[in-house]
């Protein structure tokens, strides 16, 4: 396998985009994160993987202001910087969703609105950018991802992977500086899974900064600057993807790859 | 049967409906929709006194017979010096009485809307107020119109206890005939026929409706 890696000559040297340290949060009686860190450079792919109920989806969330730590620190280059160890007021949280934006695994499309409508939704409403304007950056987007003659259709008259791929485009339509996928392909029959991690890949040669969620292994290891491994609401390791797939250093990561490769042993 | 007293009956007794009844039965619903809107989304605030001020509302709406409301706005109020018309009367109690059932449907309606699409409004940037006019009541009403249609077409037949309250419409026209005329069976069943051609138009009216919003289904 000659496989090259400019995903990492990419992120090399990069400044850092987001600085989450210590994250912590508890649902009633269960902790979801015990300290969670992370740092995201531009221009860089970082993966997160692990079981489900580790702690990763709210990781991401809290990136967005979806979910708001107890305790821990999370700060963005430009900002806002947020420290969760005193009430954060309301808008500053909101204030992350001025750079970053969302991908759902059930990409959450308004049912009510057009293809277009979706993606100008946020543009328009929330941005203030003029409706002209709007639907020329949302037509071009569109026919990047292969999807500019279903401007004017319903969500439900997609496809899981066009849905998926207009979540998409209604998250890029936000110019964010970082962009969050929850499990994008999770919910997708398996025969359109492939359309999506094809547009998520060129996103990531596009030089995007990424943040991806996935029990991809194979787009997180082809795509990803580097994985993390969570387990329990810590992270159990991290590393670049050839080392954490091939030599996992804790005995938690290895099973965990084990079980996803080899279902069956 | 007396087809004279029918031709001449009909007219006066249709043109109650339509100067009465109808007018009646949408004032009071577009009132009490509004109130329904409001006191729905007071139930579904984290602030327990307003979500308790919102369900003491409904419970009390849902919990005494309408005729006791008319009466009480009526009869009751100019005992504490407010006189209202028999009109204005009839408008407010069915629209107060729309609100308290109304409120209910919407709140269900809006419950009905996954979360996600909440989230989905917030993460490209709105906020509450706007996630909830552009993103779920759209959805919400979509969700509504079977309910909201079969409590508007209930209306429509509630507003003949107006009647009592002696504001005209249509029943009481069929009434003041009747009792000048004595045929009590024949005019009460031409005031029926006439409020079952009302309410099967207005049915007819909800099926359109419904189909025109198919569009909203979600996923």
């Amino acid at each position: 396998m000659s496989r090259t890696e400019p995903a990492a000559d990419r992120a090399q040297d990069a400044s850092p985009l987001l600085e989450a340290r210590g994250l912590r949060k508890s649902f009633g009686a269960h902790e979801v994160l015990r300290g969670v860190d992370l740092t995201v450079r531009r221009g860089e792919v970082v993966a997160l993987i692990g079981p489900s109920g580790s702690g990763k989806t709210t990781v991401l969330r809290s990136l967005n202001g979806l979910e708001t730590p107890d305790a821990g620190t999370l700060e963005l280059t430009g900002g806002p910087s947020l420290d969760f160890a005193e009430p954060v007021p309301k808008a500053r949280r909101f204030a992350l969703r001025d750079r970053s934006a969302m991908v759902f695994q059930h990409h959450n499309l308004f049912p009510h609105m057009t293809v277009l409508q979706n993606v100008i939704e946020g543009p328009t409403q929330v941005r203030r950018v003029p409706r002209a304007a709007a639907v020329v950056r949302a037509e071009a987007l569109l026919a990047r991802v292969g999807l500019a003659d279903k401007r004017d259709a319903y969500p439900h008259q997609l496809s899981g992977g066009q849905q998926q791929r207009v979540g998409i485009v209604r998250a890029l339509a936000l110019s964010p500086d970082l962009l969050l996928f929850d499990e994008p392909t999770s919910a997708l029959d398996p025969e359109l899974v492939g359309e999506v991690l094809t547009v998520m890949k060129e996103l990531a040669d596009e030089g995007w900064t990424m943040v991806v969620v996935t029990h991809e292994l194979a787009f997180a290891r082809a795509v990803a600057d580097e994985v993390l491994f969570l387990d329990g609401g810590v992270v159990v390791e991290r590393g670049t993807p050839a080392r954490l797939f091939t030599q996992p250093a804790e005995e938690r990561t290895r099973r965990f790859l084990h079980r996803l490769l080899h279902p069956l042993d | 049967m007396d087809w004279n007293l029918v031709s001449e009956s009909f007219w006066p007794i249709t043109l109650g409906g339509l100067r009465g009844t109808l007018p009646l039965a949408l004032m009071s619903f577009a009132i009490g929709l509004v109130i329904a809107l409001g006191v729905a989304l007071l139930r579904l605030s984290p602030n327990r006194l307003l979500s308790g001020i919102a369900r003491a509302f409904v419970s009390v709406v849902r919990g005494t017979p309408l005729l006791v409301q008319l009466f009480v706005v009526f009869y009751g109020l100019p005992s504490v010096g407010i006189v209202v018309d028999p009109w204005p009367s009839a408008v407010i109690a069915f629209s107060l009485n729309v609100g308290g059932y109304a409120a209910e449907v919407i709140r269900a309606a809006i419950l009905s809307v996954p979360k996600g699409q909440w989230e989905a409004g917030y993460t490209v940037g709105m906020s509450n107020a706007r996630t909830l006019r552009r993103i779920v009541l759209p959805q919400a009403a979509r969700v509504s119109v079977p309910p909201l249609s079969n409590t508007f077409i209930s209306l429509v037949k509630d507003t003949s206890l107006a009647s009592l309250i002696l504001v005209t419409e249509l029943f009481r026209e069929a009434q003041q005939i009747a009792a000048f005329s004595s045929e009590f069976m024949l005019l009460y069943l031409e005031a029926a026929l006439v409020y079952w051609v009302f309410c099967t138009v207005l049915a007819t009216g909800q099926d359109l409706l419904e189909k025109r919003l198919e569009r909203y289904v979600a996923h």
